[in-house]
C-alpha cells in the first residue's frame, strides 16, 4: 500500500439524530431517512437546502440518493449510494471526509431509514443467492455468523455463556437509553434458556428487527466551530473487504475489521487503549468478540475472557455499544450509521444516563454481509486534535 | 475488432459458462473443480477466470470428494419442520464448499469430521452431499 492519507481532524460532524427508533408505522424508509436528517441538519443550524453532498443507501431502493435528493428538492454536487451493507455509511463518513478537504462538497450529509418491521413484518433481503449455496437453506445472515462462531468456539474454546456476556452487557446499555427498543432484564439464565436459532446462536445473540433512521451532518474543521458547540472530529477513518459469503471468509475467526482497524488507528495516531468508548456493529453476539480483537482491544482468541465480569457493560472498564446496540437498542436492517450517531452523542457529552464520563475519543466500526466488509472511523473531541 | 476471430467480442460455444458446466457435470455424475494450468491451484465456486491472477486458462478435474468439516450449524425452523446441520467442507483439493451432512443426527456433525461427496437429486436439480467417513460419532 501507498502513502495511506486521511485528513485527520480537517472535518468533523456538527449533528446526529436518530428518529422513528422500534416502530414507526405509516412512515416509509425515506421518510423516516428525511426525518432523522432535517433533526441532524437543525442540530447545526442548516437545511436541506444547504447540502451538497448526500450519502445514502436505502434498503428497498436501489436508487436511494436519487429519490432522496428528488425528496428533499435539493442537487448535490457528491451523491454516493454504494453497497458494501451495514459497514456503508461509515464508508460514507470516510469518503465524506476526502470529498469535504478536496473541495467537492462543503456540507456531507450520512442518511438511512427503514421501516422492515411495520412494513415488511421481518427481515428485508435484497441479497443475490449463490446457486451454489442456497439449495442448503443456510437462513441467512443468521446461518452465516453461526458458522463462524462454530469455528472460534472449536479453536478458541468460546462458551455460550461469554456469548451471554455481550447480550447481558448490550441489554444494561439499553436500559440507561430511553430510545432503546428492548430494555427489560436480561439475566444469564434468560439468556441459556433462549429459543436456538442456528446453533450455536439463540434468538438472544440475535439483533433486534426493527425500525428506525439515522443521519450524520459533516463539515469542515473551520466551519465546525461555528455549527456545533463541541464538533466531533474524524481523526481516521478505513475500510476492508475480503468475502461476501461466509464460505470464502479467509479465516472464520478473523475478520478485515484488523486491517480497516489498523489502517484508522494509524491515521489517527491513536491506540486502542486510548479510546473511552466503542461502538461496533453487533449484528450477533460474536461481533462484538470478533471486532474487539480485530480492532485491537485484546489478542485474537481472547475476545470471550475480555467480555467477562461485566467488562463492557455499564461501570465496566471499556464502555462497548452504550446505546444497547443492535442487540437491544435498533436495527434497522442495516446499523452501521447508529455507531457513528451514538459515538457523536458520547463525545457531544449529549448521552443521558448512559453517557461515558469525560469521553474524548471513541471508535464506531461498520459491518457488512457476513462479516464481509469492515469500516472503522476513528472520532475524536477537540482536545484530541 | 468486430469480426477477427481471436478478440472474443462475440461469446462463442467454446466460451466457459461455468455454472451451467458445473451443474451439467453434477447432471452426469460427476463432482467436478476448476484447476487452473498456469498455477495447479484449485478454485470454488466455479468463475469464468482464477480468483487474483485472473487466468482463463483453466480445466475441469475430478473432485476426489473427499473432504472435512470446518464449521457446522444446525439450523432450527419452526416445527413441524425438522432441524438440519449446515457445514463448510474443506476439500482435500484445498477449496471450501457449503454443504449438508447426510446419515447422521445434526447434533452428531462435528468440526473436524472426515467426510465423502455424493451426488443426490433434490426437486429436480442435482446437489453434491457428504456422508461421514469411518467410525461415527
Amino acid at each position: 500500500m501507498s502513502r495511506d492519507l486521511f485528513p485527520r481532524g480537517r472535518t468533523a460532524i456538527v449533528g446526529a439524530a436518530t428518529y422513528g427508533m422500534g416502530e414507526a408505522p405509516g412512515l416509509s424508509s425515506i421518510d423516516l431517512a428525511v426525518s432523522a436528517s432535517v433533526r441532524a441538519l437543525q442540530q447545526a443550524g442548516l437545511t436541506p437546502g444547504d447540502v451538497d453532498g448526500l450519502f445514502i443507501g436505502l434498503p428497498d431502493d436501489f436508487l436511494s440518493g436519487l429519490t432522496f435528493a428528488e425528496y428533499l428538492g435539493i442537487q448535490p454536487r457528491v451523491t454516493d449510494n454504494n453497497r458494501t451493507g451495514g459497514s456503508a455509511f461509515l464508508t460514507h463518513a470516510m469518503w465524506a471526509a476526502l470529498a469535504i478537504e478536496a473541495g467537492q462538497c462543503d456540507v456531507a450529509l450520512i442518511a438511512y431509514g427503514s421501516n422492515q418491521r411495520t412494513a415488511a413484518g421481518g427481515l428485508v433481503s435484497a441479497l443475490r443467492p449463490s446457486p451454489y449455496e442456497s439449495p442448503y437453506k443456510l437462513a441467512r445472515p443468521v446461518g452465516g455468523y453461526a458458522l463462524a462462531t462454530s469455528r472460534y468456539m472449536h479453536q478458541y474454546g468460546l462458551r455460550r455463556e461469554q456469548l451471554g456476556e455481550v447480550a447481558i452487557a448490550a441489554r444494561r446499555w439499553a436500559q440507561l437509553n430511553p430510545d432503546a427498543f428492548v430494555r427489560d432484564p436480561l439475566t444469564m439464565e434468560d439468556y441459556l434458556k433462549s429459543r436456538m436459532v442456528s446453533d450455536p446462536l439463540s434468538v438472544r445473540d440475535c439483533c433486534l428487527v426493527t425500525d428506525g433512521a439515522a443521519a450524520v451532518v459533516m463539515v469542515s474543521a473551520e466551519r465546525a466551530k461555528d455549527l456545533a458547540k463541541r464538533p466531533v472530529y474524524l481523526l481516521g477513518a478505513a475500510a476492508a473487504t475480503d468475502h461476501k459469503d461466509i464460505t470464502n471468509m479467509p479465516d472464520l475467526t478473523v475478520t478485515a475489521a484488523k486491517q480497516s482497524g489498523a489502517r484508522a488507528f494509524a491515521q489517527a495516531g491513536v491506540k486502542p487503549a486510548d479510546i473511552d468508548v466503542v461502538e461496533v456493529y453487533d449484528a450477533f453476539t460474536i461481533n462484538t468478540i470478533l471486532f474487539l480483537e480485530d480492532l485491537g482491544f485484546c489478542a485474537k482468541g481472547e475476545g470471550a475472557a475480555f467480555v467477562e465480569g461485566g467488562r463492557i457493560a455499564p461501570g465496566g472498564a471499556l464502555p462497548v455499544n452504550t446505546n444497547g446496540g443492535g442487540l437491544s437498542c435498533v436495527h434497522p436492517g442495516m446499523y452501521g450509521l447508529f455507531t457513528m450517531v451514538e459515538a457523536t452523542q458520547q463525545l457531544m457529552g449529549q448521552a443521558g444516563e448512559r453517557q461515558v464520563k469525560d469521553a474524548k475519543l471513541a471508535v464506531a466500526h461498520g459491518n457488512g454481509g457476513e462479516l464481509s466488509s469492515q469500516a472503522t472511523v476513528v472520532l475524536g473531541t477537540e482536545e484530541t486534535l | 475488432m468486430a469480426g477477427h476471430q481471436q478478440t472474443h467480442d462475440h461469446l462463442t460455444m467454446n466460451d466457459p459458462r461455468p455454472e451451467q458446466e458445473y451443474f451439467a457435470h453434477l447432471a452426469q455424475g460427476r463432482f467436478m473443480l476448476q484447476r487452473s494450468r498456469s498455477t495447479g491451484r484449485f478454485f470454488f465456486y466455479p468463475r469464468v477466470a482464477e480468483p487474483v491472477t485472473g487466468s482463463t486458462d483453466f480445466e475441469w478435474v475430478a473432485a476426489s470428494g473427499r473432504g472435512t468439516i470446518h464449521a457446522v450449524t444446525i439450523a432450527r425452523p419452526k416445527p413441524p419442520q425438522a432441524p438440519y446441520n449446515v457445514v463448510l467442507v474443506d476439500l482435500e483439493e484445498g477449496v471450501r464448499m457449503m454443504s449438508r451432512v447426510e446419515g447422521v443426527a445434526p447434533e452428531a456433525v462435528k468440526i473436524g469430521m472426515p467426510v465423502q461427496a455424493r451426488i443426490a437429486t433434490e426437486g429436480d436439480k442435482p446437489i453434491v452431499l457428504f456422508d461421514p467417513v469411518g467410525a461415527r460419532a
